[in-house]
C-alpha cells in the first residue's frame, strides 16, 4: 500500500509541472525567453532542451549539497550552481549546433536568471530528496518545454508558414509577419493565458455543478 | 558624438529593452499596476543598470580576457552585490522608498534586463563612454515602457472588462500593442 501511495506521490511531483502547475501558463515564470526566443519551433524546442539540463542538474546538486550550502547564502550558492550549469550548455551548444547557438545568442546566457529554475531550488530541491527533486525538475521542464512549443509552433505556423523550417502551404501564403516579430510573441501569450483562464473556469464552474447536483 | 545620441536612442526607442527584447519583463508585469511604483523601479532599474556598466566594463578589460569562462559567473556576482548596495542605500535614505518597492528590489537580481545589458554590451564591444549611454538609454526604456503600461492599466481600472480578460493575459495584450508602437521606430536608423 505504501508503495502505491510513494509511486503515486512520485507522478504527482512530475505531472504537476505539465499541467496543474505550469511554469509558464500558470505560474508565469520563465516569461523572457518563453517570448523572446519562440518565434521559430526549432528555436523553442532548443530553449526548452538547454532549460531542462540546467534545471536538473541544479536540481541533483542543490538537493545533494543542501545540508551543506549555509541558510544564509543560499540563494547566492544557487545562483552560481545555476550560472555554473548555464556556462556548459553555453559552450555545449557553441561546440555542436553553432546554427541554433548564433540564433538563441545571448539567450542562453539569460538562462541563469530565469526565475523558474531559482524558484525550484529554493521551494522545492532545497527541501525534498534527490530522487524526487530530479522528478520535479523534470516534470517543471517538460511543462516548460510543452509551453514554448505551444507558443513558439503557432507563431511559426502564422508568421512563415511553415512548421521545423518545413514549408506548409507552398508560396502562395502570406505570411503574418507581425507573429515573429516581438509584437506577436506578448499576443500569443496573452491570447494562451486567456484560454487557460477559460479552461480554468469552466472546469470550476463545471465541478460545482456536479456537486449541487449531488447534493439536491 | 553622433555615434553615442545613436546608441542611446536605439537602446531607448528601437531596440527597447523590455518591448523587443522581452527582459525584465517580471516587474514589468508585477509592479505595473501603480504609475508612482512603476516610475521608482525604472529609476532603480537604471541606477543598478549604470552600476553593471561600470561593473562590466572593469570586469571585461581586467579580469574577462583572462577567464574568459567567468564571464558569465562574475557578471552575476558582481550584479548581485550592486542590488544589494542599491539595497542598503535605499534602505537608510529613503525608506518610504523602499517599502514601495518593496519584495522587487532583490527581485532586480535576477532581473534579465541587467544581465542582459552586461552581456549586450560586452557582444556590442562597447567602450566605456559607450556603455555608459548604453546603460542609460535601456534603462530609460525600461522606465518608459513601465510607465506606459501603468499608465494603461490604470486608466483600464475604471473600465468594464470581462473577467476573463483582467489579469496578465490584458497586460500581455497591451505589452504587445505597446511594442508594436514601438516597432514603428525602426525606421529611424535608414532615413
Amino acid at each position: 500500500m505504501s508503495d502505491l501511495a510513494d509511486s503515486n506521490k512520485r507522478a504527482e511531483e512530475f505531472l504537476k509541472g505539465l499541467w496543474k502547475e505550469n511554469p509558464v501558463f500558470v505560474a508565469v515564470l520563465g516569461m523572457c525567453p518563453a517570448l523572446a526566443v519562440t518565434n521559430t519551433a526549432i528555436n523553442s524546442l532548443a530553449m526548452g532542451l538547454a532549460t531542462t539540463f540546467v534545471l536538473v542538474s541544479s536540481s541533483i546538486l542543490v538537493s545533494l549539497l543542501k545540508s551543506v550550502i549555509p541558510k544564509q547564502v543560499r540563494i547566492t550558492t544557487y545562483i552560481i550552481i545555476i550560472a555554473t550549469f548555464v556556462t556548459v550548455v553555453d559552450f555545449l551548444l557553441a561546440a555542436y549546433t553553432p546554427g541554433v547557438h548564433k540564433e538563441l545568442g545571448a539567450f542562453i546566457a539569460l538562462i541563469v536568471v530565469n526565475c523558474l529554475i531559482l524558484g525550484r531550488q529554493e521551494a522545492f530541491a532545497s527541501k525534498n530528496t534527490v530522487g524526487l527533486s530530479i522528478l520535479d525538475a523534470l516534470g517543471m521542464s517538460a511543462g516548460f518545454t510543452f509551453a514554448m512549443l505551444c507558443i513558439g509552433i503557432p507563431r511559426e505556423i502564422l508568421g512563415s508558414g511553415s512548421l521545423f523550417d518545413i514549408s506548409l502551404f507552398g508560396a502562395g501564403f502570406e505570411p503574418w509577419i507581425v507573429m515573429i516579430l516581438p509584437p506577436g510573441g506578448f499576443f500569443m501569450l496573452g491570447f494562451l493565458l486567456l484560454g487557460f483562464n477559460w479552461h480554468a473556469k469552466r472546469s470550476k464552474e463545471r465541478a460545482l455543478l456536479k456537486q449541487t447536483v449531488e447534493t439536491t | 558624438m553622433d555615434n553615442l545620441i545613436w546608441i542611446f536612442i536605439s537602446a531607448l526607442l528601437i531596440n527597447n529593452f523590455t518591448l523587443s527584447y522581452f527582459l525584465g519583463l517580471c516587474p514589468f508585469l508585477g509592479v505595473s499596476s501603480k504609475l508612482e511604483t512603476a516610475f521608482r523601479l525604472g529609476l532603480a532599474n537604471i541606477f543598478v543598470m549604470l552600476i553593471t556598466a561600470v561593473c562590466s566594463y572593469v570586469l571585461n578589460t581586467w579580469v574577462l580576457i583572462y577567464a574568459p569562462y567567468l564571464r558569465l559567473i562574475s557578471f552575476i556576482i558582481v550584479i548581485a552585490s550592486s542590488v544589494q548596495f542599491v539595497e542598503m542605500a535605499l534602505k537608510k535614505l529613503s525608506p518610504d522608498l523602499f517599502r514601495a518597492l518593496g519584495i522587487f528590489l532583490p527581485l532586480i537580481t535576477t532581473n534579465c534586463a541587467i544581465l542582459g545589458l552586461a552581456l549586450f554590451s560586452t557582444n556590442k564591444g562597447y567602450g566605456f563612454v559607450e556603455g555608459m549611454v548604453y546603460a542609460l538609454g535601456a534603462g530609460g526604456g525600461v522606465t518608459l515602457a513601465l510607465v506606459l503600461l501603468a499608465g494603461i492599466r490604470e486608466e483600464t481600472r475604471v473600465l468594464n472588462i470581462p473577467n476573463l480578460m483582467q489579469g496578465t493575459a490584458l497586460n500581455l495584450i497591451i505589452a504587445g500593442i505597446l511594442s508594436m508602437a514601438f516597432m514603428g521606430f525602426a525606421g529611424l536608423f535608414s532615413t
